[in-house]
């Protein structure tokens, strides 16, 4: 608990290398307008994981696509992202496309729609390398095979001739991650990148970036609904529902002293490998709201067990917890006043 | 639903929206689909309402005035054709049997294309593989050929006609109904029915024809214009519907010979000919719009 | 449990797939499932837990016929499955039904949800009149948690848990004795999961239902089955009641596959010994000869090439396939 407890402690001092504010995301639809991220900020500092979690609609994949400028076509985003202080929100695309190639890099839930079929992999590697920093041929095929070996793709070397789909899930992911790595970047925005894979193979992707992260200091922003793999690899947490971020700490405060009452829920309701299985799970009420007709006032309190009068009238903005054992800032968007929820329940405490 | 009318009815349902009423919604939103939808409903209610309200039958012969300019002091408001009849009573006429040809082929094909092609494809292996050779022999016979044989043998008949085209235009249907199957197939649905013990008759019309439709039915109603065009063909070479009864095709022919002479002869049926199927295409093009928003 | 028949008895049983034939190559043959055997009891749970490609979603509809069987044999209440016609298959139907993993698509999307779950009895009750198919439909609607107003409604306007309920519906409506569950939980969010879960739950209490309930995941396996099955490449490695499989695995892919599980806790998490696989999953269309978990296996030694474990009991009720069962000493589970 030393490890986790280190990071956030650094959290407040160190600059941040990526810092959204008040970013919002809407798309024009047919069925009319989707709110799909609400007023959301966030730091992501050096060398720090940041584990963002969501249900599917929750907003936490289009808000990081927005960080990139690679929304679809008819969404609009308001607000502003800076990378080391520089503005991204209404950036040219060519100078987005520069900054996504080497200081920011992204990997998807499936790698084959980001790798072209048609080209074999040295191909796809060395491309990037002569494109963003200018190398020979030799030379980024030499780094793009050590890349690989950093991977651990067994037997580099014969593989690098191949095309994508004569790799299997796994191999893929690895490269992808290999290609994302390859002109080292600031941060690595993770979109689900083990939800296609199976757990055998998701615990060595996992192990795979625990590891470079340690090796290269690269920042993770990862972005997954499985609190499980969060709990592996995240320093901070950030908890989205409904295009906002309802809870914000390091991942001891968020696991062990949950402030929203959804992300108890969240934790109460997943199945464990310990613990009662003959009671009956607890679980959230209602379905998650539709993005294009938010319920007024805070988003959750249909579902919500604690919703008070105040709750429908307006919306909870994110404000700091009142826990002295939090070691970073701990903020939660909800009108509870008492910290009650996660003191009632002592989730996963000493085992 | 009304408040009023909530409380009136007791069985107060929730009623849903279905992917057709939704793509409804999309269509009525196209204007340029709407439009033709429009200027077709015109056509067709002119053609088959319009001859009533004329002062001419379909044989009549004007012998005051033959090959006349539009006149409108004489009643003839296309003027005459060479034989002294009304060339606005003949055209819409011709329109009846040109939408008829078209509706009613385009109806065989449908029939013929959506159930053979369902039933290759959902029961797949052998049976696909013989009923789709099967098709690939008829697509290999000269087409044209064939109608001229059967107009020949048989002689002229519109029926014959129907038969003729509506058996050869099935073949499209066929094989784009057998590709949604394939994959319609895979789907869990279908799975779910056949775990429930549904006979395989029950599944392909209850499941699957209806999911189907919306690509069958853009394929529809681009059938529909090219029919028209066919018959236009067949009575252009002479082997359409039989005097005095005449379609687009045989009037635009007739024009066609006498473009010199009386322009309007041509001009008239070919304009209407043109208009129907401009927003048969439109439409076509619409629909596919509403049924798969996706796709464009 | 000893007096009671098996609802549900299968043995030796196997799935092939033939492949496509290729031009001047012999034909391929998939063994997706090969040799299984076990026995489920009238309202037992029985979970079934492997990676992608081991054979699991095709054990659930090759038992069902939904896809022909190789070999073996299906027994139902005494009734060998695996020799009657389509025909006296299909009145069997009516006791044994699925729920698939992805509930949307397992609605059919042009027809109303009334008439989805009203589907079966259109094919096992078509004497019964229109007003009581209605009560009926309303009935289980109530009780899967939809509303009965809902009725007219289309699938599409429903979300991924509330369809995973029509599904539900849809198999319960005949009160089956058998329900197979394919990852009926995987395409939800979390805390739509535990809604499912426990909905399964509560049927399997009220009607006396067997489940065999098969998944990816072993938490969700955890909470809902009293008996585990694993699957690698087609073949059960290790059957036992759950406790034994989560507290005192033996074989050890069993073992990987828990320690791979994420727990949902960042002190345990980070603090627990993983047992980290290497490699991938083989081709299961070249298996490895001998056992075929050799190439992954931490402990695999020069018989395992040579020889394909049994499946053997290590104490009763406990069955593993491994050469070195005797060797392995259970973990002892901290909890």
């Amino acid at each position: 608990m030393t490890g986790t407890d280190g990071a956030a402690d650094r959290a407040e001092k160190v600059e941040p290398i990526l810092s959204i504010r008040d970013l919002v995301t809407r798309f024009e639809t047919g069925d009319g307008t989707v709110s799909a991220v609400n007023n959301v900020s966030l730091d992501i500092r050096p060398g720090e994981t940041l584990g963002v979690v969501g249900e599917s609609g929750s907003g936490k994949s289009q808000l990081m696509l927005s960080v990139m400028g690679l929304l679809a076509s008819n969404g609009r985003v308001s607000g502003s992202v800076r990378y080391r202080g520089q503005e991204l929100v209404g950036l040219k695309p060519t100078a987005l496309a520069a900054i996504r190639g080497s200081r920011i890099a992204m990997i998807f839930q499936d790698p084959m729609t980001s790798l072209n079929p048609y080209l074999t992999i040295e191909r796809q590697m060395t491309e990037v390398l002569i494109q963003h920093k200018g190398m020979d041929r030799t030379a980024a095929a030499r780094r793009s095979l050590d890349m690989l070996d950093m991977v651990r793709i067994p037997d580099a070397r014969r593989r690098f001739k191949l095309y994508p789909h004569e790799f299997s899930g796994g191999m893929r992911q690895r490269v992808m991650i290999a290609i994302a790595l390859l002109c080292q970047p600031d941060l690595l925005i993770a979109d689900e990148p083990t939800t296609a894979l199976d757990v055998t193979i998701q615990a060595q992707i996992l192990d795979l970036m625990a590891d470079l992260k340690r090796e290269f200091n690269t920042a993770i922003a990862l972005i997954t609904h499985d609190l499980g793999v969060i709990a592996g690899i995240a320093d901070q947490v950030a908890v989205m529902y409904a295009g906002r971020i309802v809870e914000n700490g390091s991942i001891e405060d968020i696991f062990y002293r949950p402030g929203h009452p959804y992300t108890e829920g969240l934790l109460k309701s997943m199945p464990r490998l310990n613990g009662d299985t003959d009671a009956d799970l607890p679980s959230i009420g209602g379905t998650p709201p539709n993005l294009n007709n938010l319920p007024k006032g805070c988003s959750f309190r249909p579902r919500c067990g604690y919703a008070e009068p105040v709750c429908e009238r307006e919306a909870p903005a994110l404000r700091l917890v009142n826990d002295s054992r939090s070691a970073g800032p701990h903020t939660r968007a909800c009108h509870l006043q008492s910290h009650s929820p996660a003191a009632a329940v002592r989730l996963g405490s000493a085992s | 639903m009304t408040d009023s009318a909530s409380l009136a009815t007791p069985d107060n349902r929730i009623a849903g929206r279905s992917l057709r009423a939704d793509a409804m919604r999309r269509l009525l939103r196209n204007r340029a689909a709407v439009t033709s939808a429009i200027v077709l409903v015109l056509v067709t209610m002119a053609c088959v309402a319009g001859p009533m309200f004329l002062p001419w039958a379909l044989d009549d012969v004007d012998y005051t005035s033959f090959t006349t300019a539009p006149d409108f002091a004489a009643g003839h408001y296309f003027g005459t054709e060479a034989n002294g009849r009304d060339l606005l009573v003949r055209t819409l006429y011709g329109g009846r049997i040109s939408l008829l040809v078209g509706l009613v082929a385009s109806l065989v094909s449908l029939i013929i294309g959506v159930s053979y092609g369902a039933t290759a494809g959902y029961f797949g292996g052998g049976v696909d593989n013989i009923m789709m050779r099967v098709v690939d022999i008829l697509y290999s016979l000269p087409f044209m050929f064939f109608v001229i044989l059967l107009m020949v043998f048989f002689g002229r008949s519109i029926t014959l006609m129907f038969v003729g085209i509506g058996a050869v235009e099935w073949l499209d249907m066929a094989r784009i109904v057998r590709g949604q199957t394939l994959s319609l197939k895979r789907k869990e649905f279908i799975e779910a029915a056949e775990a429930c013990g549904v006979s395989s008759a029950a599944i392909i019309f209850r499941h699957i024809v209806p999911n189907t439709l919306s690509p069958v039915i853009v394929y529809a109603t681009l059938t529909v214009p090219r029919v028209i065009i066919l018959e236009s063909f067949l009575s252009f070479i002479g082997l359409g519907v039989q005097e005095p009864m005449t379609s687009w095709g045989v009037l635009v022919s007739e024009g066609a010979a006498n473009m010199q002479n009386a322009p309007w002869m041509l001009w008239f049926p070919a304009s209407f000919l043109a208009i129907t199927l401009f927003c048969l295409n439109f439409l076509g093009d619409g629909l596919r719009d509403a049924f798969d928003p996706k796709d464009r | 449990m000893n007096g009671v028949a098996p609802l549900l008895s299968v043995r030796d049983f196997s799935v092939d797939f033939r492949l496509p034939k290729k031009f001047l190559k012999p034909r391929l043959i998939l063994k997706a499932v090969s040799g299984v055997s076990f026995d489920l009891m009238p309202g037992e749970t029985l979970g079934v837990v492997g990676e992608s490609g081991c054979g699991k979603s095709t054990l659930g509809r090759g038992i069902l016929r939904l896809i022909p069987a190789a070999g073996g044999e299906v027994i139902w209440l005494g009734q060998p499955l695996t020799k009657i016609s389509a025909r006296d298959m299909r009145p069997l139907r009516a006791q044994m039904q699925i729920i698939f993993q992805d509930p949307l698509a397992s609605l059919d999307p042009r027809m109303t949800i009334g008439d989805i779950i009203a589907e079966p009895l259109s094919v096992h009750r078509k004497d019964l009149p229109p007003r009581e198919r209605r009560a009926k439909v309303e009935a289980i609607m109530d009780r899967v948690g939809l509303h009965p107003e809902m009725i007219n409604r289309y699938p599409h306007e429903f979300s991924g848990g509330q369809a995973q309920r029509i599904g539900i519906a849809r198999a319960m409506i005949l009160e089956p004795r058998l329900i197979i569950c394919d990852e009926p939980v995987s395409a939800l969010d979390v805390s739509i999961q535990s809604q499912i879960i426990n909905l399964l739950k509560r049927l399997q209490r009220e009607f006396g239902l067997s489940l065999i309930f098969i998944s990816h995941d072993l938490s969700v396996v955890r909470h809902i089955s009293q008996r585990v099955m694993v699957l690698y490449l087609g073949k059960v490695v290790e059957l036992a009641d759950r406790d034994t499989i989560y507290g005192s695995a033996r074989h050890p892919y069993t073992k990987a596959l828990i320690s791979a599980s994420p727990l949902p806790d960042p002190r345990a998490e980070r603090a627990k010994q993983r047992l980290v696989l290497t490699g991938d999953l083989p081709s299961p269309l070249n298996p490895p000869s001998g056992c075929h978990f050799r190439t992954r296996c931490p402990i695999a030694v020069e018989q395992c090439a040579v020889e394909a474990p049994t499946l053997a009991s290590v104490s009763p009720d406990h069955l593993v396939s491994c050469h070195r069962k005797s060797e392995i000493q259970p973990d002892e589970k901290s909890t």
